[in-house]
C-alpha cells in the first residue's frame, strides 16, 4: 500500500464568520516579522530618538539648568521629522516583500481559493505595515506626550496645546498609510523584494532630487508637489500648526497624496488577482 | 432511482482571454465523486477551475458549485471547496505544518484546530516526517504533497486538482494517486481531476468530462463511453499478392473502422452487431484469410481519440 497514512478525518469543528481572514493574514506577518532579530534590532534603534528625547524631558523637568530642553510642539514635529528615517528603512524591510514574495511563490492563487476577497487580502499585508510603522510613530509620540504629563507632574502643557494629540495621530496615519499604500502598490508590480526596495527608494530620492533641481533652477519651491517626501512635510506643518517650509499652498500637497493613494489602490486592483493575464 | 444531483454545473459559459476564447459556450454538469477533466494542453481545462473558483470572471453563462451560484456566492463555496494548483505554489518563509495551518485558519479554522489538522493531513500525504521543513528546500514531489495538504486541510466537500502527478517521479505519482482515489472512494471527497494524462484519470475516476479546444468534446462514466457501439478487433490478414492495404481500404468502404497498431495487428471497429461475422464475410468476398482475430477492449485512451478526432 503506497500510502503513508489513511487516517484523514472529516472535520466537524466550527468556523470562523467571513470577513476576519484578514486579521490571520496581520497576525501571522506580525509574528514572521517579531521573529527576526534584524527587524528587532531595527525596531530598538526606531525608538532611540524616543529614549533621548525621554532623558531630554526628565532633564528639563527636574533640572534647572537642562530648562532649554523643555518639550514645545515643534518638539513632537521635529521628532516626527527624525522619525522619517526609520520609518523609510522599515518600510522598505518590511514591505518590499509583502505582496512581491507572495507574486514569486504564486501564493495569491492559494490566498484567493481560500474564503477571502482581494480586498481582505491586501488589506492584512497593509495591516501589518501600517501596525509596524504606526509602532515606531504614533506610539513612541503619543508616549512622550503621557512622559512629559508624567516628569512635569501636571496636564499644564498638553492643556495648553490641546490639538498636540489629535496632531500626532492625524499625521501619523496619513504619513502611514500613504507610504503603506505606496509601497504595497509597488511591491505588487513585481516578483522580486529587492526591486522593489529600489524601487521605493528612487521614487522617494529620485522625486526629492528633482525638486530640489527645480528649486535652484527656478529660485521658488512651488514645484514641492513633485515631491513625495516634501508633501508630507508640508502637510505635517499645517496639521501642527506651524508656518509651512515650502511654496507650494497645502491642499495641492493634500491633492497630491491623495492622488497617490488612489493610484495605488488601482495598482493594487490590478495586480492582486488569483491568475495573470498576459494579453 | 434517485437523479444524482451535480456537484458543478455549467451552463453555457464562454470565458475569453482576450479575442482568445478558452472556453466556448460550454455546457456540462460534475457529478459527485471522482470525475476527470481530461483533454490536451490548452483545451481550457485550468481556465474551467479557475472561473469557478472565481478567479475569471465568465464573459457569458451562469456555474455553480455545490448548488451555490458562482458569481452571488464565491466565498461560500471556497470556504467549501480546496484547490490544488498546477504550479508550484506555497506562502514563502513558512515551514509545512505552518504553511498547512496558516491555509486552515485563513478557510476559517479556529487556530488550535488549524494546528491539528495540519498534522493529520500532513501525515495523510506522507510528509509527517518532513513537516517541519521549509517548503522552499523540498523536491517537487513534496512539493505537490503539500499543495495536496494545504487543498485538504479545512476539509472540502470538493477539491479542484490542476495537474496533481505534475513532475512526480513514477513511484510518487503512483502514490499521489492512490490518495486521490482513497480521498474519492473512501473519505467521502467529491474531486474534479484536471489532466492531459490519460491513466491519472482512468485509474482514479469513475467518470470523465473530455474537452478540446475550449469545448466539451465527451462526458460520462468512463466505464460507459469505453462501451463500444459496435465491436472492436485486432486483426491480421494474409493476401495472395501481399497487398493487404486495398483489403483494408475495402474495409473502411464498409464503414469499418482500421487503425494500425505499433504491432503487425489491426485494431478494427466493426459497427453495429455484425461483428466478426460481418469480417470474415468482407475477408471471403476479398479472398483474403483471416490469421489473427480477436476481440480487443477499447481504452479511455481510444474515447478520447475519437472525442478530439485523432487517430
Amino acid at each position: 500500500m503506497p500510502i503513508h497514512d489513511q487516517g484523514y478525518r472529516r472535520y466537524a469543528g466550527t468556523r470562523a464568520p467571513r470577513g476576519r481572514a484578514w486579521t490571520v493574514i496581520t497576525r501571522a506577518g506580525m509574528r514572521t516579522f517579531f521573529g527576526r532579530r534584524a527587524f528587532l534590532g531595527l525596531l530598538l534603534l526606531s525608538w532611540s530618538q524616543f529614549f533621548v528625547r525621554t532623558v531630554q524631558i526628565y532633564a528639563a523637568a527636574n533640572l534647572p539648568q537642562a530648562a532649554f530642553f523643555a518639550p514645545t510642539p515643534e518638539t513632537f514635529r521635529r521628532f516626527f521629522s527624525i522619525q522619517e528615517l526609520f520609518v523609510f528603512v522599515m518600510t522598505v524591510y518590511v514591505g518590499a516583500g509583502l505582496i512581491a514574495n507572495d507574486r514569486r511563490a504564486n501564493a495569491l492563487q492559494i490566498y484567493l481559493s481560500k474564503p477571502l476577497t482581494r480586498v481582505e487580502y491586501v488589506f492584512g499585508k497593509l495591516a501589518i505595515l501600517m501596525t509596524l510603522l504606526l509602532l515606531i510613530t504614533w506610539v513612541p509620540a503619543i508616549l512622550l506626550l503621557i512622559v512629559q504629563i508624567l516628569f512635569a507632574g501636571s496636564f499644564t502643557f498638553v492643556r495648553s496645546n490641546g490639538y498636540l494629540l489629535p496632531a500626532i495621530t492625524l499625521f501619523s496615519f496619513v504619513d502611514v498609510v500613504t507610504v503603506s499604500t505606496t509601497m504595497l502598490a509597488l511591491s505588487s508590480l513585481s516578483n522580486s523584494s529587492r526591486y522593489v526596495g529600489m524601487l521605493y527608494a528612487g521614487v522617494i530620492f529620485f522625486s526629492r532630487a528633482l525638486f530640489n533641481v527645480l528649486r535652484f533652477v527656478t529660485g521658488a519651491s512651488t514645484l514641492s508637489w513633485i515631491s513625495f517626501s516634501v508633501n508630507l512635510d508640508q502637510i505635517g506643518d499645517v496639521i501642527f500648526r506651524l508656518p509651512p517650509q515650502y511654496d507650494t499652498p497645502w491642499p495641492v500637497s493634500l491633492l497630491t497624496i491623495v492622488g497617490l493613494i488612489v493610484a495605488s489602490a488601482i495598482v493594487l486592483e490590478r495586480r492582486v488577482r488569483g491568475v495573470e493575464i498576459v494579453a | 432511482m434517485t437523479e444524482t444531483v451535480p456537484v458543478v454545473t455549467l451552463d453555457h459559459v464562454t470565458v475569453a482571454y482576450g479575442r482568445n476564447q478558452a472556453l466556448r459556450d460550454v455546457t456540462t454538469a460534475f457529478v459527485p465523486g471522482a470525475v476527470g477533466l481530461l483533454g490536451p494542453n490548452g483545451a481550457g481545462k485550468s481556465t474551467m477551475i479557475k472561473a469557478l473558483l472565481g478567479f475569471l470572471a465568465p464573459d457569458q453563462g451562469r456555474m455553480r458549485i455545490l448548488g451555490l451560484d458562482v458569481a452571488a456566492s464565491p466565498l461560500e463555496i471556497r470556504a467549501r471547496v480546496g484547490y490544488m494548483p498546477e504550479s508550484d505554489a506555497h506562502i514563502p518563509g513558512m515551514n509545512a505544518v505552518s504553511f498547512v495551518a496558516y491555509c486552515g485558519e485563513l478557510a476559517g479554522l479556529p487556530r488550535a484546530d488549524a494546528m491539528q489538522r495540519a498534522h493529520e493531513v500532513l501525515f495523510y500525504v506522507g510528509l509527517g516526517e518532513a513537516r517541519y521543513r521549509n517548503v522552499e528546500t523540498y523536491s517537487t514531489g513534496m512539493k505537490q504533497r503539500i499543495k495536496l495538504a494545504q487543498a485538504l486541510v479545512h476539509d472540502p466537500d470538493l477539491l479542484f486538482l490542476d495537474e496533481p502527478t505534475n513532475g512526480m517521479d513514477p513511484k510518487g505519482r503512483d502514490e499521489m494517486l492512490a490518495l486521490v482515489s482513497d480521498l474519492a472512494h473512501n473519505k467521502g471527497v467529491n474531486l474534479i481531476l484536471s489532466s492531459h494524462l490519460l491513466p491519472d484519470v482512468e485509474s482514479t475516476c469513475d467518470h470523465v468530462v473530455v474537452m478540446d479546444k475550449g469545448s466539451i468534446v465527451a462526458a460520462g462514466p468512463i466505464a460507459a463511453l469505453k462501451q463500444p457501439r459496435g465491436r472492436l478487433y485486432e486483426l491480421r490478414v494474409k493476401t495472395a499478392t501481399g497487398d493487404v492495404e486495398s483489403f483494408f481500404e475495402r474495409l473502411r468502404a464498409a464503414g469499418v473502422d482500421c487503425h494500425a497498431t505499433d504491432e503487425d495487428v489491426v485494431r478494427v471497429f466493426v459497427p453495429g452487431d455484425g461483428g466478426a461475422r460481418d469480417l470474415f464475410a468482407l475477408a471471403a468476398a476479398a479472398d483474403v484469410q483471416v490469421r489473427h482475430l480477436r476481440p480487443s477492449v477499447p481504452t479511455l485512451e481510444d474515447v478520447f481519440a475519437h472525442a478530439v478526432g485523432e487517430e
